[in-house]
């Protein structure tokens, strides 16, 4: 409960801070579109094989939904990275602030963002042409995919930050592991069009399991397997968050 | 006198540096104590042992009677910290930023507003209260660290260097602020400081921490009293090299000698009595001197008398 209270206070800290930032609110509506845009185009004459049923814009919406999830989460820790600089964090620690409520109200915070991305994204998308087959539901589970994919490597993020604790050595990590993880998963291939070894890679990675989750919703089928794998990447997010909850130890023990 | 802070012979070590060697100390409850030492000496270390912030190796540490390890949560209740570093969430306002430190308290409502409100006016930020932080001083961020400390009403508060930083001004008023403290929210403070004169200023006992240890503890002038006699100060001209000879006739004389720059500093029975003496010894020996002056024994001189080491200059080295 007090968690819970303190999680929706340091919330409300986070986007009231964001919400300052004219530069950060603009970047925040103009990437995704551009992705959008951009890569729309760039694949337009992709579907030379019927691979992309409705068109490569229609594949693609879920995947850039999906993609601008995660790179949103895989950063999060930058703003653990500056709290800790600012000594926020100690002032937070000394006094009886849940560690896991200041794990959290980034996570959340990480996952609120996308959501508001991903309607963008959807809103632009309807505008192009593209259809969610799946209706209203549909929406809901592409939402939901991406606020949880936004949470899971908001977590990760999290823990890593605790872990390094320089802005430097998070760039290099949020680079290292978010490049291969999007070219590893369906956001801009078919799955029927990759070697084997990455369909299998594919089959593991969440940020796939967000993309499945999306797309089926976008077409309207297989809803059995949208909630499977919405239901693993909410079992991801707990995995990630408790992961930087106790990397909080590895930190207090270093200063 | 109860005590609301004990620290027993705490230890810990950061890879290659022992930054506490077994640091034993009481603090009485109400008083005003002070750690003083230089840089690196294991201050702020201790600090974050009595905080909850980090663990010592061992030892043991009570904060307003609860053990540290086994009720980190309760000591965390009961205590402010007012670390060395601003802890102050720059993007937000003076207000918003005591507000959410109030509800990390669990208080909320009126209550809460009103607290706030008082300590806006406490430390002198009502008029800034509603601007973002990121536009203040550096003496409006460290009174506002003091409010957020206090907006619980703690029972213990710790102040961690909290004039460093500050210019002359600021130091100034931040000195009356924590005299004022002491009376009005009635606390127990736990002030550490590299400034003689600050800790002097206001502690009502000190104790002197040198490499991780406390090596004396007491009343500033308890300590002072205890040296006997006084420093005497013999100031060589510039061009004048023959340091070491000079520091050896002044050794014959009196105690603790000791050189820093161009001044000699040793320690007399009586200083009227020392000072025809020690002139006299450098004139026979053909060093001239600039000017010689006495004094009663500062804190710099119990420094150097329990640790044998010069004050600044291992706050110099400690730095590095």
């Amino acid at each position: 409960m007090q968690t819970a209270r303190q999680t929706g206070w340091m919330v409300v800290r986070q986007a009231r801070n964001l919400m300052r930032e004219p530069i950060w609110i603009a970047m925040m509506i103009v990437q995704p579109l551009l992705w959008l845009l951009l890569y729309g185009q760039l694949f337009k004459h992709v579907d030379a094989q019927g691979n992309y049923p409705g068109g490569f814009l229609e594949f693609f919406t879920a995947g850039v939904v999906c993609m601008n999830a995660f790179f949103g989460g895989t950063w999060a820790g930058m703003a653990m990275i500056n709290d800790l600089d600012r000594h926020v964090i100690d002032r937070f620690l000394a006094a009886p602030a849940s560690r896991l409520a200041i794990v959290l109200s980034q996570v959340v915070r990480a996952g609120i963002t996308a959501i508001l991305q991903a309607l963008i994204l959807l809103l632009i998308a309807l505008a192009l042409g593209v259809r969610v087959h799946g209706g209203f539901a549909g929406w809901i589970v592409v939402l939901a995919a991406s606020f949880l994919l936004a949470m899971v490597f908001a977590g990760f993020s999290n823990g890593i930050a605790l872990l390094l604790r320089r802005e430097a050595s998070m760039i290099a990590t949020a680079n290292f592991v978010g490049m291969p993880l999007m070219f590893l998963s369906t956001i801009l291939v078919a799955f029927a069009v990759m070697p084997g070894w990455i369909q299998a890679v594919t089959r593991v990675n969440p940020v796939n399991w967000g993309v499945v989750a999306a797309r089926n919703a976008v077409y309207g089928v297989s809803w059995g397997q949208s909630l499977a794998h919405l239901g693993f990447l909410l079992a991801a997010t707990a995995v990630t968050a408790l992961f930087a909850t106790w990397c909080f130890r590895a930190y207090q023990r270093s200063i | 006198m109860a005590d609301a802070i004990v620290a027993e012979a705490l230890r810990k070590r950061y890879k290659a540096v022992q930054a506490l060697d077994g640091v034993s100390f009481a603090v009485h409850e109400g008083e005003v104590f002070g750690l003083l030492g230089p840089n690196g000496a294991g201050k702020s270390t201790t600090v974050r042992v009595l905080t909850t912030l980090t663990r010592a190796d061992s030892g043991r540490a009570l904060v307003a009677g609860e053990d540290v390890l086994e009720h980190p949560a309760r000591v965390r209740r009961a205590i402010g910290y007012v670390a060395q570093d601003s802890g102050v969430d720059w993007e937000a306002t003076g207000r918003e930023n005591l507000l959410l430190q109030g509800r990390i308290h669990g208080m909320s409502g009126a209550s809460l507003r009103r607290r706030v409100d008082e300590l806006l006016e406490l430390v002198g930020l009502e008029d800034a209260a509603d601007r973002q932080a990121r536009g203040y001083s550096g003496g409006m961020k460290r009174r506002l660290d003091v409010a957020l400390g206090l907006v619980h009403k703690p029972k213990v508060l710790f102040l961690d260097e909290p004039t460093t930083g500050l210019d002359p001004e600021a130091r100034a008023a931040m000195w009356v602020e924590v005299e004022r403290l002491a009376h009005v929210e009635s606390l127990t403070i736990l002030l550490t400081t590299h400034y003689l004169e600050e800790a002097d200023r206001l502690a009502e006992r000190v104790a002197i921490v040198s490499r991780g240890r406390v090596v004396v503890e007491g009343t500033p002038d308890q300590l002072k009293r205890d040296l006997e006699g006084e420093s005497v100060s013999v100031e060589l001209p510039e061009q004048n090299g023959r340091l070491a000879e000079a520091e050896q006739i002044v050794g014959r004389i009196g105690s603790e000698v000791n050189l820093e720059g161009q001044v000699l500093r040793t320690r007399v029975p009586n200083g009227a009595q020392a000072i025809p003496v020690i002139l006299g010894a450098l004139d026979d020996a053909g060093i001239e001197v600039a000017a010689v002056t006495t004094a009663r024994p500062s804190l710099d001189d119990v420094y150097l008398h329990y640790t044998g080491r010069d004050f600044a200059s291992e706050d110099e080295e400690g730095k590095r």
